[in-house]
């Protein structure tokens, strides 16, 4: 087997080269763009994932040290899209995930038709950009992916079969064994929460333990196994772009099976591109978005619209292009014949 | 697949989605949801 490579990350970096004045129509200079407004842009979705996770974490009493409550107020009937542990000490909403296997394991046994109605219908409006954006353990993972290291690329033959190991925690870990195991009692055991989830960890185990004397006798193999994976899982991050949103992120696996025909679709005008392998540079998720816009991979960060010295990639809502990095020049104005072209091409 | 096809698509499916979500919201799952998430999940945290 080959060893890992060293990646190049200068394309991770993707700077906005774009901040020089144009002309109008009639010839008069464009003003350039403030450095605010610039930085603002450029680190666009940096802020929005910074403050989402803020927002939905937002419940400060939770925090204060010695408090054994975590917010239980009505906003907690409400799934967050994204990974973010209902036991975090600041979370205002549900996990979709934990609550999806909080369903699954109920004596019950009804089929959980709000939790999948939530995910569906998100994975239909947007498909990963969730990843992309409103993800706070994303946010965490590609902050530790900034750490300047030597980065490591896993070689293809390996790299593709790992990606299909979240589809197997998805089917496995978070519907199958829950749903089929019961113990004695008659409740099943939510066996990616328990056992795997380093999100949890994170925002929910580590934090409680420190605020609360009162949780640390109750301390054992499991919090200590679990330490080791989120440990592995950091340390994966830094050399690693995203590690567990590639291997093993459950609603990452759920919302890809949307990506095809989500209402939200990167769109390539096949006129424009001159297939210069730009975005495929830029791309941290080794998605090659020329050839396939809407791979099950792409967590829709943009970073690909961005590098793109042709603007031949935009998103798409409904077919209608928004958020495209320039204008088309005439010519190749979003044609629907044209620029769809690549969109259905995509694995 | 057909790009008329994916729009119509997404639009049912879409449908479907805030449909379960509605009848599992009438239902009494939200408030299943609520029941969990309100309270220290021992096994999310790593306590058993």
């Amino acid at each position: 087997m080959t060893g890992p490579a060293i990646e190049d990350t200068t394309s991770l970096a993707t700077e906005d080269k774009t901040a020089v004045a144009k002309e109008d129509k009639s010839g008069r200079a464009k003003p350039e763009k403030s450095g605010f407004l610039r930085g603002l842009k450029k680190h666009l979705r940096l802020i929005v994932q910074a403050a989402w996770g803020l927002i939905t974490n937002g419940y400060a009493r939770g925090f204060m040290p010695g408090n054994p409550r975590i917010y239980d107020g009505p906003l907690k009937h409400f799934c967050v899209p994204g990974m973010n542990c209902y036991s975090c000490p600041g979370a205002l909403g549900a996990c979709p995930i934990g609550a999806l296997q909080a369903s699954l394991t109920d004596r019950n046994r009804r089929f959980p038709f709000y939790v999948l109605g939530f995910l569906t219908a998100v994975g239909v409006l947007v498909g990963r950009f969730i990843c992309g954006w409103l993800c706070l353990f994303g946010l965490i993972q590609e902050l530790l992916y900034r750490i300047p290291t030597p980065k490591l690329k896993i070689p293809a033959r390996l790299d593709k079969p790992l990606r299909y190991l979240k589809y197997a925690v998805l089917a496995v870990l978070v519907v199958g064994l829950p749903l089929l195991y019961r113990t004695r009692y008659g409740a099943g055991i939510p066996f990616f929460c328990e056992f795997v989830c380093p999100v949890g960890t994170l925002e929910g185990g580590v934090p409680l333990v420190l605020l609360n004397n009162a949780l640390r006798p109750a301390l054992g193999w499991l919090f200590v196994w679990k330490m080791v994976l989120l440990v592995l899982c950091i340390a994966a991050s830094i050399f690693i772009y995203r590690p567990f949103c590639k291997y093993l992120c459950p609603l990452g696996a759920f919302y890809s099976l949307f990506q095809k025909f989500s209402l939200l679709r990167m769109n390539v005008d096949a006129e424009a591109c001159t297939n210069c392998g730009a975005c495929s540079r830029a791309c941290a998720m080794n998605v090659d978005p020329s050839r396939k816009p809407n791979s099950a991979e792409c967590i829709r960060c943009g970073e690909c619209m961005k590098a793109c010295p042709q603007k031949a990639l935009a998103f798409t809502v409904a077919g209608r292009r928004i958020l495209a990095g320039e204008k088309s020049p005439a010519g190749r104005s979003s044609k629907s014949g044209k620029t769809g072209k690549r969109e259905g091409s995509s694995t | 697949m057909k790009k008329k096809i994916l729009l119509p698509l997404a639009i049912i499916i879409f449908a479907a989605a805030v449909g379960m979500l509605v009848y599992g919201a009438v239902t009494g799952q939200a408030a299943d949801v609520f029941v969990k998430a309100a309270r220290i999940c021992m096994e999310c945290i790593g306590l058993g």
